[in-house]
């Protein structure tokens, strides 16, 4: 390092300054488009499709027969969480960087895609399989704004509370088990912001002078309220889990007896016959909902049509929903299911009646329009992702 | 035909001999030919986006679409040295004393190891213990994490272990615990390495000098051995203290517990949402890096490399 003197470190350095200040203007363009009106039918396959993906939702069993019929081979990217997908389709610019064409995000990315203006709307008169859904899940509010569809819902699954029956007696009602001391040391709570929102439905239903209207639309005194129960809940808690299949490892081991899950991993420990068992609490729950959406640089936009057609026909909901353990939208898909796997339909509640699907509140981004009352002052994701830092670190 | 091969070649020597009388005459360009294209790389890929990294630490994110706005300000800066909310204090001040914990943990388990390879093994011991150090690194870095964690969790390895020997059984999954024993013990490769040459470096007459002259061992290892080992064990430190430094796979699969957020994590949970923040949290260890490499140069280490 002798030989960088102090004259040339000064001028490494503003040469390095030339070089940030090039790339920088390079990285802003790409914002300010023209109002988009999506396509009216559905052309020729460009031969490729290339997918931002939750690992296994363009699984080969149901992918396979779509590419032969189609011509479009699926690249697929997989990602493992929810800002990961985000940032991928942020990358080369935004949009999908020209490079990706789908992204099957979740209700904590769908809104930041869209502000982001990362994925364009389409024309859910292209997808026959829509008109079918059930009503919730043609215009929900984590990917539909102001009436314009900003993608095709995909499949659902609430977060469930999870327990080893034979270390958890009596089998728990409430998500109280989880924010008391009872079990202390053996939680498995999600590594996820959006996790504040549990918490907030917790106190919606047990403190109702705070006034909660929507988990995920908090003012800060309701914010703090809830962060607060979760800075209570942090030395109870074995471990927050990133994937799926590290909490399936906990459980295994015996680290954990209790937590937030997904069904997926629920049925996963079940087939692996340790005695588990999950419910819906009597507080409700959260849960997700996935969207596929068009990036708004897709290169092949006509395949990514074609493969939104194809995974909403009701045979195809069914089949992602046994591969993933997950829920369809379509109440068509039951005797589809059920003739993939006996009894799977009710399993996974596709059968259950509308108040089932009411009792969940489904992920969406929080943004400081409340979106009730007229109010604007409601906590955004940012702060979510600052204040579960805090309360983790 | 003869002729013409021979001038053909002739011309061909000839235009070699131009080229390298170039270079003769011009020893810059013969430098820049050489060093050039390495350099290039390295000020643009390497220096560059170094410095676009620190510049979009300067930038905000805007709330609401979580897009990048490229306004300068010191708000993340000011979220990160808060004076009122610690967390990322903390944070910061767990990585660093992780770092630190795994440097020494390493050099005291390393010099032994490396002292045995390097002076009393016979060479084909010698060879085996190389291939041993080196064989946990051909094989995935996420295979043996996992490996670790079947090991130490509450039905694992370890407790089958404790328990048959009448010990308590240790709940280690998910605590910093866990994260300083697997940290250890993936980057040990990384400092015997270097003290083993470090050591191989020693003539045996040095020893000999210091016996001939009435030093007992104890003498002989604190004044001639250690000294000259030193930096040796710099040198390892700078890989083992930098690569816990950054690490975000071990935090989330072995850490993950209340109270176990390093930095590596911290910026991975912030890179889809906030990459302006991520980048303020990633000049840190840079910082830190640049201290301690500093530090390092004045304690003669990089002549060990």
């Amino acid at each position: 390092m002798r030989w960088l003197t102090r004259r040339r470190a000064i001028g490494a350095l503003a040469a390095a300054g030339l070089l940030a200040a090039l790339v920088v203007p390079a990285t802003s363009i790409g914002s300010g488009s023209a109002a988009f009106s999506p396509p009216t039918k559905i052309g020729k396959g460009e031969g490729s499709l290339n997918v931002i993906e939750w690992p296994a939702y363009t699984d080969p069993s149901f992918a396979k027969p779509f590419e032969k019929a189609t011509g479009c081979t699926i690249h697929r990217k997989d990602a493992g969480s929810s800002n990961q997908m985000v940032a991928l389709m942020r990358a080369g610019g935004g949009g999908g960087g020209g490079q990706y064409d789908l992204v099957s995000a979740s209700g904590d990315a769908s809104l930041r895609l869209i502000y982001g203006k990362d994925v364009v709307p389409i024309n859910v008169n292209l997808l026959p399989g829509w008109k079918q859904f059930f009503p919730y899940f043609k215009s929900p509010a984590h990917n539909t704004v102001n009436g314009v569809h900003y993608g095709i819902s995909l499949q659902w699954g609430p977060n469930t509370l999870i327990y080893n029956t034979k270390k958890v007696k009596p089998a728990p009602t409430s998500w109280s088990v989880v924010y008391g001391k009872k079990y202390a040391g053996k939680i498995s709570i999600p590594n996820n912001p959006i996790q504040i929102a549990d918490a907030a439905l917790y106190l919606m239903k047990t403190k109702p002078a705070l006034g909660i209207r929507d988990p995920y639309e908090l003012t800060k005194g309701q914010f703090d309220a809830a962060v607060a129960l979760l800075k209570r809940q942090k030395p109870l808690v074995k471990r927050y889990w990133n994937y799926a299949a590290d909490q399936i490892t906990d459980f295994k081991n015996g680290d954990v007896t209790v937590g937030s899950t997904w069904p997926y991993q629920t049925l996963t420990l079940q087939a692996s016959k340790l005695s588990v068992k999950d419910l819906i609490p009597r507080e409700g729950t959260t849960g997700w909902a996935d969207t596929w959406m068009l990036a708004a640089k897709a290169p092949h936009p006509n395949c990514a049509y074609m493969w939104m057609k194809y995974v909403t026909m009701p045979k195809v909901e069914a089949q992602q929903a046994i591969v993933f353990g997950e829920t369809p939208v379509t109440p068509l898909a039951c005797p589809y299911m059920n003739k993939l796997q006996a009894g799977s339909c009710a399993q996974y509640h596709l059968n259950a009646p509308a108040a089932y699907l009411k009792s969940i509140h489904f992920w969406k981004v929080p943004i400081a329009d409340c979106g009730w009352g007229g109010r604007k002052d409601c906590v955004d994701f940012t702060a979510w992702q600052q204040a579960w830092t805090q309360i983790t670190g | 035909m003869a002729v013409d091969v021979a001038r053909e070649a002739g011309s061909l020597r000839g235009a070699r001999l131009r080229v390298s009388a170039a270079f003769w005459r011009r020893p810059w360009l013969k430098l820049a030919a050489l060093v050039g294209p390495p350099v290039g790389i390295y000020t643009i890929v390497y220096v560059g986006s170094l410095a676009v990294l620190l510049a979009s630490g300067f930038w905000a994110v805007n709330a609401f679409t979580s897009e990048t706005v490229h306004t300068w300000n010191l708000g993340n800066f000011r979220t990160i040295f808060s004076t009122t909310d610690l967390t990322y204090w903390r944070i910061i001040g767990r990585t660093v004393a992780m770092a630190a914990a795994v440097t020494v943990t390493d050099a005291v388990l390393a010099f032994p190891l490396a002292y045995f390879m390097a002076r009393l093994a016979m060479p084909r011991l010698r060879a085996l213990l190389f291939v041993a150090v080196l064989l946990p690194l051909w094989s995935s870095y996420l295979v043996r994490i996992y490996s670790w964690r079947t090991i130490l969790s509450t039905s694992g390895a370890l407790n089958w272990v404790l328990t048959g020997l009448g010990l308590p059984a240790q709940h280690l999954s998910g605590t910093n615990w866990a994260m300083w024993l697997v940290f250890s013990y993936i980057w040990l490769p990384f400092m015997v390495l270097p003290v083993f040459a470090a050591i191989e470096r020693i003539p045996d007459s040095y020893l000999e000098a210091s016996g001939d002259l009435g030093a007992r061992a104890g003498r002989t290892f604190r004044s001639v051995m250690l000294p000259l080992v030193l930096p040796g064990f710099v040198a390892g430190s700078i890989f083992t203290f930098a690569l816990t430094l950054g690490d975000f796979i071990t935090p989330a699969l072995i850490g993950g517990g209340p109270g176990t957020a390093m930095i590596g994590s911290t910026v991975e949970a912030n890179v889809g949402l906030n990459v302006p923040f991520a980048a303020a949290l990633t000049a840190v260890p840079v910082a830190i890096m640049g201290l301690y490499l500093m530090a390092a140069k004045r304690l003669g280490a990089f002549e060990a490399l």
